[in-house]
């Protein structure tokens, strides 16, 4: 599969006006995303990551500079065109999961689809399920999100966001709750995704969570500081069974 | 959004707060009952009244002596001795219009039968009375000209003065009882015809010849009114008015003078009962509607909270592409479905309660279908408008400050 450009940012600044104050949250961003990536987003907080990820997620728009997502230039569009687009070309996981309460992960999953006028009602309960065995809670569709664990409540996160079959998803320290060994699940999981093709971009300020994306990007005060690529990726499964080897030491 | 999909999404949010829907919906629930309850039984009273009066006979018309100004004191009206006998065949003779007329006399006394007495009411008129006043005779017979022309001691009595007076399995046909006094022999017994709306037992009341209760048990010259009845409803204000004329000429009053009686017909009394049962059903209908408000402001209450509770949840829905109308309209839906629920719930307790007042209290009551489609188009209003505020709230949220909502 050839690389694709799916995002691009040029010349990307964000600024809040408080009071009489300008606070330069973002300062001349230009960043380049290529399908199939696993990017981690790091910087210690203030740094601006997180008002970057809104602006990436379309749920923000920039101060100046250009914000093309699959070649469309997200800075004419209107609020209801931004909800469109997050509808059918974002994934979006968070660190508290944001799933409803007493509801199934079947109807959690199914609940993108349902703001999609363009699914129908089957259509969206196979693409569900589908989303559901991806992340490995194929006996667990009936089970309510709030008798589930944390790590399995970040995977039917998961399967929400990969549900209607996204350009990129986008995750906000989506580890941040969990412990090291879920965290390590999820991230196995994440790179399941990205090795299928899925372009991921991952928010966190943990720099052992990142060592298992692809690409590092370093932001500090606003600008964009580093951009590494990571040479050989580790492996979230192999850190699985380590942590596992060493639960049983202790044991 | 689909429509269906946005109702799959309202009613299971619904769902999901069971007891807060619950509760948020009782307001509803009470005041449509109430509006529904309380409409019953003031349209029950009111058709009940309507169905008393016209029991009486639609076609009544009732002739009352004028209440009478002496040296500036107003005597009671019965105590005006201006109708008479004489009256009643002027009227016989001189009208076209009316269809039946017969003098009444009434009094109070005591029956005594063996060693049992009663108070009771005895009603006296020629032998059109009861065809007038809509007595009917259960056994025995009504008495006859012929009776009257004599002064005959007969009469009919009420199915209560038998219940009271004669033992259950006695024919009280035949029997002599006194009243005042003067000794009766019961020739027939009356139609039974239950309590009327104020009240009064029909049944508990004696039938006789006017001669015999004028002459032989009060002694009076007068009557204390005569009563007609025209020929149809619609002739009423006619019929009316010939009597005014043939009376005023039957008493010789110069144009100056004021008439010296009074005419009342059924259709005043009901305007007059109608007009208090009306205020009562405007004042019972303005409580509940209060209460139906009430409800419909707690609901945007109820709305209120759980917009703010459910923040992130808001936030969440922005952030996967529910646009603002979207959650305008989930929300809307979600409080229109409450109210309208609450409606039919509310409905059904107030057919209930309608029931119960009717089987406990014996109240009339009377459930149109207009009241329930009222109370219905209105708790339908209610979720729309307390609904609004709340959604609108909802839908104005900004989806990265709600996401971040704790």
């Amino acid at each position: 599969m050839e690389a694709k450009e799916i995002i691009a940012l040029k010349n990307l600044h964000k600024h809040y006006y408080v009071g009489d104050e300008t606070i330069k949250a973002l300062t001349s961003i230009d960043l380049t995303v290529n399908s199939g990536e696993f990017l981690a987003i790091m910087g210690a907080s203030g740094s601006g990551k997180s008002t970057l990820l809104n602006i990436l997620g379309c749920l923000d728009l920039p101060t100046e500079g250009d914000y093309f997502l699959d070649s469309v230039n997200v800075k004419t569009m209107n609020k209801n065109q931004l909800a469109t687009i997050r509808n059918q070309k974002l994934g979006f996981v968070f660190q508290s999961y944001n799933l409803l309460p007493r509801t199934t992960a079947l109807e959690n999953v199914e609940l993108p689809l349902l703001y999609n006028p363009k699914v129908s009602n089957a259509e969206r309960r196979e693409r569900a399920e589908h989303a559901l065995t991806a992340v490995g809670l194929k006996d667990r569709m009936k089970h309510l999100s709030n008798q589930m664990s944390g790590g399995q409540q970040q995977r039917v996160a998961i399967a929400r966001s990969i549900v209607n079959n996204p350009v990129v998803i986008f995750a906000d320290e989506a580890t941040g709750n969990l412990d090291t060994k879920t965290s390590y699940e999820i991230m196995a999981l994440f790179q399941e995704l990205n090795d299928k093709g899925m372009t991921v971009c991952f928010v966190t300020h943990e720099p052992d969570i990142a060592e298992f994306t692809s690409r590092n990007v370093l932001f500090r005060d606003g600008r964009l500081m580093k951009d590494l690529k990571v040479q050989d990726r580790k492996s979230a499964l192999y850190a699985l069974s380590q942590v596992k080897e060493e639960t049983f030491d202790e044991l | 959004m689909k429509i269906l999909n946005l109702l799959k999404i309202a009613i299971a949010a619904i769902r999901r707060n069971k007891m807060r829907s619950f509760l948020t919906m009782l307001g509803i629930v009470i005041g449509v009952a109430a509006v529904i309850a309380m409409l019953a039984i003031g349209y029950g009273s009111n058709e009940s009244i309507r169905s008393t009066i016209s029991s009486m006979g639609t076609n009544l018309i009732n002739v009352m002596p004028a209440s009478q100004n002496r040296g500036g004191v107003h005597m009671g009206r019965s105590s005006s001795p201006t109708l008479v006998v004489d009256d009643v065949t002027y009227l016989q003779e001189h009208s076209t219009m009316i269809d039946a007329v017969s003098p009444e006399v009434d009094g109070s006394g005591q029956i005594v039968y063996g060693s049992n007495n009663w108070p009771t009411q005895i009603y006296s008129g020629n032998t059109d009375y009861p065809y007038i006043k809509k007595y009917e005779i259960a056994s025995g017979r009504m008495y006859t000209e012929k009776e009257i022309k004599t002064n005959a001691k007969v009469c009919v009595v009420g199915q209560t003065v038998i219940d009271n007076i004669f033992e259950e399995d006695e024919d009280p046909i035949g029997k002599s009882i006194r009243f005042n006094n003067i000794p009766f022999k019961i020739i027939g017994t009356l139609k039974e015809k239950g309590d009327n709306t104020f009240g009064q037992d029909q049944d508990d009341m004696i039938l006789a010849p006017y001669t015999t209760v004028m002459k032989r048990l009060f002694r009076q010259t007068y009557l204390r009114a005569i009563v007609v009845s025209a020929k149809s409803e619609d002739e009423i204000t006619a019929t009316s008015e010939e009597i005014t004329t043939l009376l005023r000429e039957s008493h010789r009053l110069g144009d100056s003078e004021d008439d010296d009686f009074e005419i009342r017909t059924q259709e005043e009394l009901i305007s007059n009962f109608g007009s208090i049962s009306e205020m009562m059903l405007v004042l019972l209908g303005s409580i509940a509607a209060i209460s139906l408000l009430v409800g419909g402001i707690g609901i945007m209450n109820i709305m209120y909270v759980s917009v703010t509770e459910r923040t992130r949840e808001i936030g969440l829905r922005m952030a996967i592409g529910g646009k603002g109308r979207d959650i305008l309209r989930q929300f809307l839906l979600e409080a229109l479905l409450l109210s309208i629920m609450g409606g039919i719930i509310g409905v059904g307790v107030g057919i209930l309660a309608s029931n119960i007042v009717e089987n406990v209290l014996g109240w009339p009551v009377l459930i149109t279908s207009h009241s329930i489609i009222l109370s219905f188009v209105f708790c339908t209003f209610i979720g729309v408008f307390f609904g609004w505020y709340p959604a609108r709230k909802a839908a104005s949220l900004n989806p990265i400050e709600a996401l971040r909502h704790e």
